[in-house]
């Protein structure tokens, strides 16, 4: 308990972009064949510092196969929550589930994320007894506790009843328990997030455990198998009260990204491919006269290639897909990057005009055809994946791999783990930074990033910005 | 019961007021605005409401849903001890017993820290029932209970040869006067600030307003509860 809110929480997004910027980008380090532990490496990302783009520090895990995926913080703006009444936490430890395993770790980063260690661990018999969920992937700092995401439900395989989202104590880390009291048509589980002072919850679908965990089942692909739907909810009732159905052919509708502003009642979400022509694309969501509305507002067409420079899975489709598998908004709310990890682009888009995204920038690096390299002259396995932007929407991070399994179908060669960056202008426009460029342990992957003091998201507000 | 705080001018013998009496007035006046200053009494709800809903009017309603709450809280809790006042015989019984009942909160609110982050669970439509909460979670309404009672033995409401029923009027309409004293106190204050961040001082205000009170808080319990008891103690000897 601290005497003074944390420095870093935000009443507003603009007080969040004003702050100062980061020093730390932390990542999640993945070993894909699970034959070393999973580990958390702190980055120094302070211009101008000797060991700028260099791992500064590693906090490597006691298990091994945990699979580290995404990860969040333990307290955020949100604790600035006027209905919190009591904004006396820090930001200071990073929870990191592991999907395969379901066990969590909660890593203490004080006093300095330099010396980042391990404070408490949380079996995955925890998480089953006391909320008959497996699989914990999405982490949110909400004003009353951790709000975490599943993938899999009961039993051994995770399909023993639906997955959802529990809570957890924000200073104890106890499990507290399921936050669902009706869930409705939900029976498929990905990404969360919220409008606070608006009071809904928007969740989306991406698959049960043995559709992903041995790798993409390209039969049920084909059949509309994955999930397609997004689910609004009663934040504080806990009841999902509208299910929209983006159509069958739009598979695994991913991230979805609020805009961060409260005041605005919109967000967008990810859509991976369409089974009917493998575009990908983005949606918009919004709410209007008390219902929730959403519409394809921006696509991306697959590229065409010949079948010998395909991985076995592509090979009869003669085409690469975009796969847009992580999406991210700015701050400012202004502008939304997406990840292309087939054809291997970063794209910016401003989305001033929510419903009319406006493609602003865009970067080449890596992809399955393409193989761009990025303008240092290395090599970028794989594609842009899991993006994550600076409060100030200056930088744009990124790194390649997508989720073990998954790497080794689209990309049979290897993923060894990349971080880039990308300096944004001043009215959009992105560019890859020449030094910055950070190269991973041999057999690692790395996922998601966050960074020192919060990020695109992390953080939820209670106020507007104006 | 407001039939009892309209007959309260006529009940109370102001000339046998006793001269601790403007001390309680004063202490009164003084916890509304301490309650109302505290960002986790609500005032910052206020400032959030005018903002999301682009006018002032918002906040204002915020506002008085806050004050709605707190007189709630202050009534539910101090509406009990009004009643049992008519027990004349028993007043010193239940004046040590809510001093008790004060220092016991502070101790237990001093020892166990943590904070109840369910009350972020009520939702933001629902302030009437958000700010009673608090006030009854946090032991705000609690702190009035010794100074009503007080206020009561000061104006000799408890002097036991009134009839119970006049007895019973004058108790409630004096739990009804302390609470709106206290609430009207309170929501100035807070009003004043949400007003001033809203329209002057910014967002920057919201986090810099917050400090961490519990231990301050918890003592002013045990002191208000410790003030009491010696008062009381005192004055039968």
């Amino acid at each position: 308990m601290t005497m003074r809110p944390d420095p870093t929480f935000h009443a507003s997004p603009k007080l969040a972009m004003e702050a100062p910027a980061e020093n730390f980008a932390y990542t999640l380090l993945l070993s894909p064949d699970f034959s070393k532990p999973d580990a958390l490496a702190v980055i120094d990302v302070k211009p101008g510092s000797p060991t700028y783009s260099q791992i500064v520090h590693t906090v490597t895990m006691p298990n091994k196969g945990d699979e580290f995926h995404h990860f969040g913080w333990n307290a955020c703006s949100s604790a600035l929550s006027p209905l919190a009444g009591h904004a006396f936490i820090e930001r200071r430890y990073l929870i990191i589930p592991g999907i395969r395993s379901s066990r969590i770790y909660i890593i203490d980063t004080k006093p300095d994320p330099t010396k980042a260690k391990i404070h408490k661990i949380i079996e995955p018999e925890e998480v089953f007894k006391k909320t008959g969920y497996s699989r914990p992937h999405t982490i949110h700092c909400g004003p009353d506790g951790v709000y975490v995401s599943t993938l899999g439900g009961g039993g051994k395989d995770g399909t023993n009843g639906p997955p959802g989202v529990f809570i957890m104590d924000c200073e104890t880390f106890e499990v507290l328990g399921r936050w669902e009291i009706d869930r409705g048509p939900q029976t498929l589980h990905y990404d969360f997030w919220w409008n606070l002072p608006r009071d809904y919850m928007v969740t989306s679908e991406w698959a049960l455990p043995p559709q992903f965990e041995n790798g993409i089942v390209p039969e049920d692909l084909l059949a509309n198998k994955y999930g397609h739907r997004l689910h609004f909810w009663d934040l504080r009732a806990r009841r999902n009260v509208q299910t929209i159905d983006l159509g069958a052919n739009h598979q695994m509708a991913l991230e979805v990204r609020p805009a961060h502003d409260p005041v605005r009642e919109y967000g967008f979400v990810g859509v991976v491919v369409d089974t009917t022509n493998l575009e990908a694309s983005i949606w918009t969501w919004w709410r209007e006269g008390g219902k929730f509305h959403a519409e394809k507002t921006a696509t991306i067409p697959p590229e065409p290639a010949p079948k010998e420079k395909l991985p076995p899975l592509l090979q009869g489709f003669g085409a690469v897909p975009p796969l847009v598998t992580d999406i991210d908004l700015s701050m400012d709310d202004r502008f939304l990057y997406v990840s292309c990890w087939g054809t291997g682009e970063m794209r910016q888009y401003d989305v001033s005009e929510p419903r009319k995204p406006k493609l602003a920038g865009s970067v080449h690096i890596g992809g399955i055809v393409r193989r761009t390299t990025h303008p240092n002259g290395k090599a970028f396995a794989a594609g842009p994946q899991m993006v994550e932007i600076s409060r100030d929407g200056r930088r744009v991070y990124w790194t390649n791999s997508l989720y073990s399994t998954w790497d080794d179908q689209f990309y049979p060669d290897g993923v060894p783990g990349v971080e880039v960056m990308a300096n944004v202008g001043r009215n959009g426009g992105l560019e890859l930074d020449k030094d910055y460029f950070v190269s991973f342990p041999d057999g690692y992957r790395a996922h998601q990033i966050r960074l020192e003091g919060g990020d695109c998201s992390t953080d939820s507000f209670c106020y507007p910005s104006a | 019961m407001f039939d009892g705080f309209l007959l309260l001018p006529v009940g109370l013998d102001w000339g046998h007021a006793s001269p601790a009496l403007g001390w309680l007035w004063l202490a009164l006046v003084a916890s509304g605005l301490y309650h109302g200053v505290n960002p986790g009494m609500g005032w910052p709800l206020a400032v959030s409401a005018g903002l999301m809903d682009k006018t002032p009017r918002a906040l204002f309603r915020a506002l008085w849903a806050l004050a709605a709450g707190h007189l709630l809280a202050t009534l539910l809790v101090l509406l009990p001890f009004a009643f049992l006042l008519v027990l004349a015989e028993w007043q010193r019984s239940i004046q040590l017993g809510a001093s008790l009942l004060v220092i016991g909160f502070g101790a237990y609110r001093l020892i166990e820290r943590h904070h109840p982050r369910a009350l972020a669970r009520i939702p933001p439509t629902q302030l009437v029932l958000w700010s009673s909460a608090v006030a009854i979670a946090h032991g705000a309404a609690l702190m009035l209970v010794p100074i009503y009672l007080g206020l009561c033995q000061a104006f000799e409401l408890d002097a036991g040869h009134e009839a119970a029923g006049v007895l019973m009027k004058a108790s409630l309409g004096m739990a009804v006067l302390v609470s709106l004293v206290h609430v009207a106190a309170m929501i100035s204050a807070g009003g004043c600030l949400a007003w001033l961040v809203y329209r002057h001082l910014g967002l920057r205000f919201v986090s810099r307003s917050w400090f961490n009170l519990d231990a301050i808080w918890a003592t002013s319990l045990v002191l208000v509860g410790v003030v009491a008891l010696a008062f009381n103690l005192a004055s039968w000897r």
